[in-house]
């Protein structure tokens, strides 16, 4: 892409924010000129979200300057922003569910009509959906549709405004394979109409496909920006890491063993009260992984929280160690050796308020050496936790201080720490590494591995693909509750056949739509 | 069906205190904010429509400073919640607490006086249709008014882009806040456009209904409202129908007292608020689930931007 010569849509210059203690960006420079697509790289926390709420207007700058186009522009909120051709599609979609899908197109229009134009409105959604390729049915509600048709009413939201600079933050994560490819086909048609796009992403294929350049920003500053047809993975990484990252897992070959967990056609309902799971049966030896692969939202809490005894199980039978476990109370699965390490740290996993012993103390407190009696022993809780802290490489200035002060991924070492310490004979883990850099990533997998060597079953619930892949033995994808298909070997799995599980077709159909190819 | 009428008639106009608090909850939830100073305000309400309407001898500006009080009260209650972010359940107990102290303390002069208050206005043609005529058009301007709130209410909430934005702002203030609107003006206005309803309310009961002014008239009114939002499932429409049972209920334990029966009036007295919750919890829990539907998703929470979560 040839942009010298051009004048940028958009202009950031030596923008600095900080929140609190932490300087979340530090005098960055960012530009975006009509038809490029201008990646933002780098890790969680490493400033890009912060950077673009502030061009949003969502976050004010404290020192910098916006220009667009030229002119020098203070946006002290999102209208104004969107007003000057600037429009955000939020990792967490800004979209009202019980609404329909036109009406959160037109919510908040400064010049909307006093009744609302419906049918006007309908017929400018079927223009822009047919002409950016974002088919979206305009009447049906927003809670009823997938998580990528979703994002096309979010891409649409900001269309319909006459955005000419879209930001896309982190808007593969949520997505199949296919519907990467379509996103893709969407904004290569966005550019060829002069819009220009920002586009967030950790993801090192994808930002290379789609990037005509790339900005790496690491601890709130740029580290540099460079063409896209230039970049190779494994610089990437290195820049915004900031070390040499090795991609490939260890992973020790092993001969499970017996059967430790037995699923036998489970069903549960979800907090709704609908069908969450349905008829799902699934087995885990010792020393293996069972990776579940799948969109966020087809039944993986309700699924963990049923393995663990913390949702009841409407039909069928959970065995562990062959003993009929059904019905169970969750300190029943606790004292059978079951850990469970869930996705929100923050509700379910760790209690904020509370400090790192008492953190500790609260899913140990039953058993010997922490329970004397009706009595806890502080001593021998603070012992453990320290080795804890130290094991897991827990960085907290001390055990008294209340669990919320630690960042993210000392929060999920701690859990971590907990739940492994007791030599658990199944390990219920969802999402181990989300949120966590690269580091933290590392070690939790790390973690993990080494539990499946000692003869742990481990069932690991992840919604990144490539992180399910490294680790798993064998591999089952879920959607809509039921699983689509069992692969044994998860190396040998594309990638295609994955996404075509995960959008719902079944295994054999799968693999039969790939040869007809 | 004859004694049917004075009864259903009867039901119109006890209701119709009910369904102006109602009304006016529903918008302050639709927005997001939960104001439990309902009981408060038409105390207010009622206090402040009676001492106006004695001293300037006009119900409608006994009406209109029920009306402004009210709002000036939830704007306190808003100014709380939105702006400082507190307890909407401590903030609205306060106000209620406080509504019912300040009145009685400020009406100690008025009880025992009477006033003239709005009369009985048959809206002509309609009073003379048989059965429908004397139930519903045989009454006191506020109730024709409370009948075109409700329809208004409806339609703006689903047809206009101001109830576009409000139903929004209850379920995701942050989609709000994205598409460039301001979260606390909208809350501000609707909890203040509630808090006059309340207040208006309540002057129904002193102005129109009894014309004098009794310490704690409104005998849980309020409380009632709050509950009809609840199991009406935000809904203008079940809102009226609960209001009139709650009133037709009234109406007809006074009438089974009237006829003497041994029954203590106690019990016929609790009759009203417990067959009220009662049916709307049955007509609003979903069949076998027990599940209540409609709470806009962040009715009570405070919204601040800038929140890292």
């Amino acid at each position: 892409m040839e942009s010298g010569k051009q004048q940028p849509l958009v202009q950031m210059l030596g923008i600095t924010k900080s929140f609190a203690s932490v300087k979340a960006n530090r005098g960055i420079n960012f530009d975006v000129f009509p038809g490029e697509v201008h990646t933002l790289l780098g890790e969680n926390g490493a400033g890009k979200s912060t950077l673009m709420n502030i061009l949003n207007g969502l976050y004010q700058p404290d020192a910098g300057s916006i220009r667009v186009k030229g002119a020098e522009c203070r946006f002290s909120s999102p209208r104004e922003a969107i007003a000057a051709g600037i429009g955000m599609v939020h990792q967490h979609f800004m979209l009202v569910p019980v609404l329909t899908v036109w009406e959160n197109l037109v919510m908040g229009l400064p010049d909307l009509k006093a009744v609302l134009p419906k049918r006007e409105v309908i017929r400018k959604i079927g223009e822009l959906s047919g002409r950016y390729g974002l088919d979206v049915e305009p009447e049906a509600q927003v809670w009823q549709l997938s998580v990528g048709e979703q994002q096309r009413v979010e891409i649409l939201k900001m269309l319909y405004r006459n955005a000419e600079v879209l930001v896309l933050d982190e808007p593969t994560s949520v997505l199949t394979p296919q519907e990467v490819r379509r996103l893709f086909d969407t904004i290569c048609q966005m550019t060829a109409e002069g819009h220009g796009v920002v586009f967030i992403s950790h993801k090192l294929d994808e930002v290379m496909e789609i990037s005509d350049r790339i900005t790496i920003l690491r601890s709130g500053e740029v580290v540099e920006t460079l063409p896209g047809p230039m970049a190779t993975r494994e610089m990437l990484a290195e820049k915004m890491v900031g070390r040499k990252i090795v991609f490939a897992v260890d992973k020790a070959v092993l001969n499970p063993g017996d059967t430790v967990l037995e699923a036998e056609g489970i069903c549960a309902l979800n907090d709704r009260g609908l069908p969450a799971i349905r008829n799902l049966s699934l087995s885990i030896r010792q020393g293996e992984i069972l990776g579940i692969a799948g969109i966020a939202g087809n039944g993986q809490k309700e699924l963990c929280e049923a393995l663990v005894g913390l949702r009841p199980i409407q039909f069928g039978r959970v065995l562990l160690r062959g003993k009929d476990m059904t019905g169970r109370k969750p300190m029943d699965f606790l004292r059978a050796g079951v850990s469970y390490i869930p996705a929100d740290r923050k509700g379910t996993g760790l209690v904020g308020a509370m400090n790192l012993r008492e953190n500790f103390a609260l899913k140990n407190f039953w058993r010997k050496p922490y329970a004397k009696g009706p009595f806890l022993s502080w001593e021998s809780i603070a012992g453990e936790t320290g080795r804890i802290v130290e094991r897991f490489g827990v960085s907290a200035p001390g055990l008294g201080i209340p669990v919320r002060n630690l960042s993210g991924g000392n929060q999920q070492r701690l859990m971590l720490g907990r739940e492994l310490s007791g030599t658990p004979d199944l390990i219920v883990a969802m999402q181990p590494t989300w949120g966590l850099d690269v580091g933290a990533t590392e070690f939790v997998r790390d973690q993990l591995l080494r539990q499946r060597e000692r003869g742990a079953a481990i069932l690991l619930v992840s919604e990144d693909l490539e992180e399910v892949l490294a680790l798993s033995d064998r591999l089952a994808v879920i959607h809509k509750g039921e699983i689509m298909g069992m692969v044994e070997d998860p190396r040998s799995a594309s990638e295609e056949e994955l996404g075509l599980m995960m959008a719902g077709i079944r295994r054999e159909t799968a693999i039969e739509g790939e040869k007809g190819r | 069906m004859e004694i049917l009428i004075p009864i259903l008639s009867a039901a119109i106009r006890s209701g119709t205190p009910i369904l102006y608090a109602t009304l006016g909850e529903i918008l302050t939830e639709k927005a997001g904010v939960l104001n439990l100073g309902l009981e408060g305000l038409m105390l207010l309400g009622a206090f402040s429509g009676f001492s106006a309407t004695m001293v300037t001898g006009n119900p409608w500006v006994g009406l209109a400073a029920a009306v402004c009080v009210g709002m000036a009260v939830s704007a306190l209650h808003a100014f709380l919640c939105v702006t400082m972010g507190a307890n909407q359940v401590v903030s609205g107990l306060a106000i209620t607490m406080f509504g019912t102290g300040m009145s009685a303390l400020l009406g100690k002069a008025y009880v025992g006086e009477t006033i003239r208050g709005l009369g009985i206005l048959p809206v002509p043609l309609l009073a003379k249709v048989p059965l429908l005529g004397p139930v519903l058009f045989n009454h006191d301007p506020l109730v024709y008014l409370s009948y075109v709130l409700v329809g208004l209410t409806c339609w703006f909430i689903s047809s206009t882009r101001w109830g576009l934005t409000l139903r929004a702002v209850g379920e995701n203030p942050r989609a709000v806040d994205a598409a460039g609107l301001s979260v606390a003006r909208l809350r501000y206005a609707y909890t203040m456009v509630g808090g006059g309803l309340a207040a208006l309310g309540g002057a129904y009961l002193s102005v129109v209904y009894t014309q004098m002014w009794v310490e704690m008239m409104t005998a849980g009114r309020g409380w009632i409202a709050v509950a009809l939002v609840i199991f009406g499932i935000w809904n203008p429409l079940r809102a009226a129908f609960g209001s009139y049972l709650f009133g037709g209920v009234g109406a007809l334990q006074l009438r089974i007292q009237a006829a003497g029966t041994t029954v203590p009036a106690p019990l016929l007295l609790m009759l009203p608020y417990i067959l009220t919750i009662v049916v709307l919890v049955g007509i609003s829990v979903r069949k076998g689930k027990g599940i209540l539907l409609g709470a806009p998703a962040s009715l009570g929470q405070p919204f601040h931007r800038e929140e890292r979560d």
